[in-house]
């Protein structure tokens, strides 16, 4: 158990998505301007990366990975090569599905997150979060866990950007750094603090 | 935009219309490989060819594609791609694709490709394309190399690994400033590069949304 809480910290705070690995920041930058379509666009992402980092550990473990055939006798396949177009692959599938589900099934939430979800599948932290679970060899109980890590992580860092930029627009700020230059240097310093939390573990 | 010629998508979004400064696209794997110089040109290189392949591509079969699902074939496409660059890595360069870690596999999702794909493959016909998304790569790896520069220099004192400025712990003089080897240096170093381009080209400088109202009375605010 301690494990496990030990890796959920270090998703959200150390390992911080957007502001210690950079991932996402495309979609960080263009939809942080208002503190609520930020805060459904983090909700969405946490549920899309809840799914998909399992899924693509058991993708992985079953079909892709060295010798993972052999219960389909041909223990000498390695696939792995094949890794980066199916893991794109199944989020963009998943991604569909899921959108099709909350379609008929909660409409509500649909309305919410529905735009959102095709952006989605070109979100680097999402394709990120599987490449570090595969490349640091995650079981599939710590995927759930890092999944759920990393898309709060997420969630949390463009939250709080948005509610600082709203802030912000009230500023006087230097011609050039308007707009997108200033949004830079807030996050540069967003994720400077967030560097105090490296080194703390449980 | 009704005329393309091949030196205009070419060279346009080196600063005219720069992808990162501009058009915040790409930033994801931009800042997080620019702590050194070599890490940056390897993964502009794979950047720029990725994207001049599949703009090239995605062109060639563009009236064939259905339009309900073109992203997923612009997607498969690139990702193709980017599988033949990762294992050439893989294959010829094993401790620099370590060190690359998830960036190149990340270069599938880098909004340059997909938004050039989409955005100028899908309209123009192939020799035009390619030399389109060259372009963009080319605008990506400008910022990139500058990035690198300025951190591994200032971060390390080197340039490729070359020591240029001894630091103080080989017994040199230079006392190197270890933050710029950290990630948030890369954002204030990008902030800074983008008021730097904006003051050069100053039709780039965003409108403000508010602007504060001018003093009317002649009273000191107190």
């Amino acid at each position: 158990m301690e494990h496990y809480i030990s890796l959920f910290v270090k998703a959200v705070f150390v390992e911080n998505m957007a502001l210690a690995f950079f991932l996402g920041m495309c979609t960080f930058l263009a939809i942080s301007k208002k503190v609520e379509t930020a805060l459904m666009l983090g909700i969405a992402v946490v549920v899309v990366q809840v799914v998909t980092v399992p899924a693509n550990n058991l993708l992985y473990t079953y079909v892709l990975r060295d010798g993972a055939l052999a219960w389909a006798g041909l223990p000498e396949a390695d696939l792995s090569f094949l890794g980066l177009l199916c893991y794109i692959g199944l989020i963009a599938a998943l991604v569909q599905i899921m959108e099709m589900v909350m379609d008929k099934y909660i409409p509500a939430l649909y309305g919410a997150l529905g735009i959102f979800l095709p952006l989605i599948t070109v979100n680097c932290a999402i394709m990120g979060g599987t490449l570090f679970m595969v490349e640091r060899d995650y079981n599939f109980s710590e995927s759930v866990v890092y999944g759920v890590g990393s898309g709060l992580s997420w969630a949390l860092a463009i939250v709080l950007l948005a509610a600082i930029r709203e802030k912000l627009k009230y500023s006087d700020v230097p011609e050039g750094l308007r707009g997108l230059g200033i949004t830079f240097i807030t996050v540069g310093l967003m994720s400077l603090g967030f560097m105090s939390f490296s080194g703390v573990q449980l | 935009m009704s005329k393309h010629t091949i030196s205009g998508v070419l060279l346009d979004p080196v600063f005219k219309n720069n992808p990162i400064g501009l058009q915040i696209l790409g930033i994801c794997s931009a800042l997080a490989v620019t702590s050194n110089l070599k890490t940056s040109l390897v993964m502009c290189i794979a950047l720029t060819l990725v994207a001049g392949f599949s703009s090239m591509f995605i062109s060639l079969i563009r009236s064939q594609i259905p339009s309900a699902i073109r992203m997923i074939v612009q997607v498969v496409i690139i990702a193709s791609l980017v599988i033949v660059v990762d294992q050439v890595l893989k294959a010829f360069a094993y401790a620099l694709s370590k060190q690359l870690s998830v960036f190149v596999g990340l270069i599938i999702t880098n909004c340059i490709v997909m938004g050039r794909a989409e955005g100028f493959a899908m309209q123009n016909p192939p020799v035009l394309s390619f030399f389109d998304g060259i372009g963009n790569g080319l605008g990506y790896s400008v910022m990139l190399l500058a990035l690198g520069f300025v951190r591994e220099l200032l971060g390390a004192g080197s340039l490729f690994g070359y020591t240029i400025l001894p630091t103080v712990n080989n017994g040199g003089w230079y006392l190197p400033n270890g933050m710029l080897l950290l990630p948030p240096s890369a954002f204030f170093l990008i902030g800074l590069f983008i008021w730097a381009l904006r003051s050069w080209k100053r039709e780039q400088i965003e409108v403000p949304e508010y602007k504060m109202a001018p003093q009317v009375s002649n009273k000191e605010a107190y």
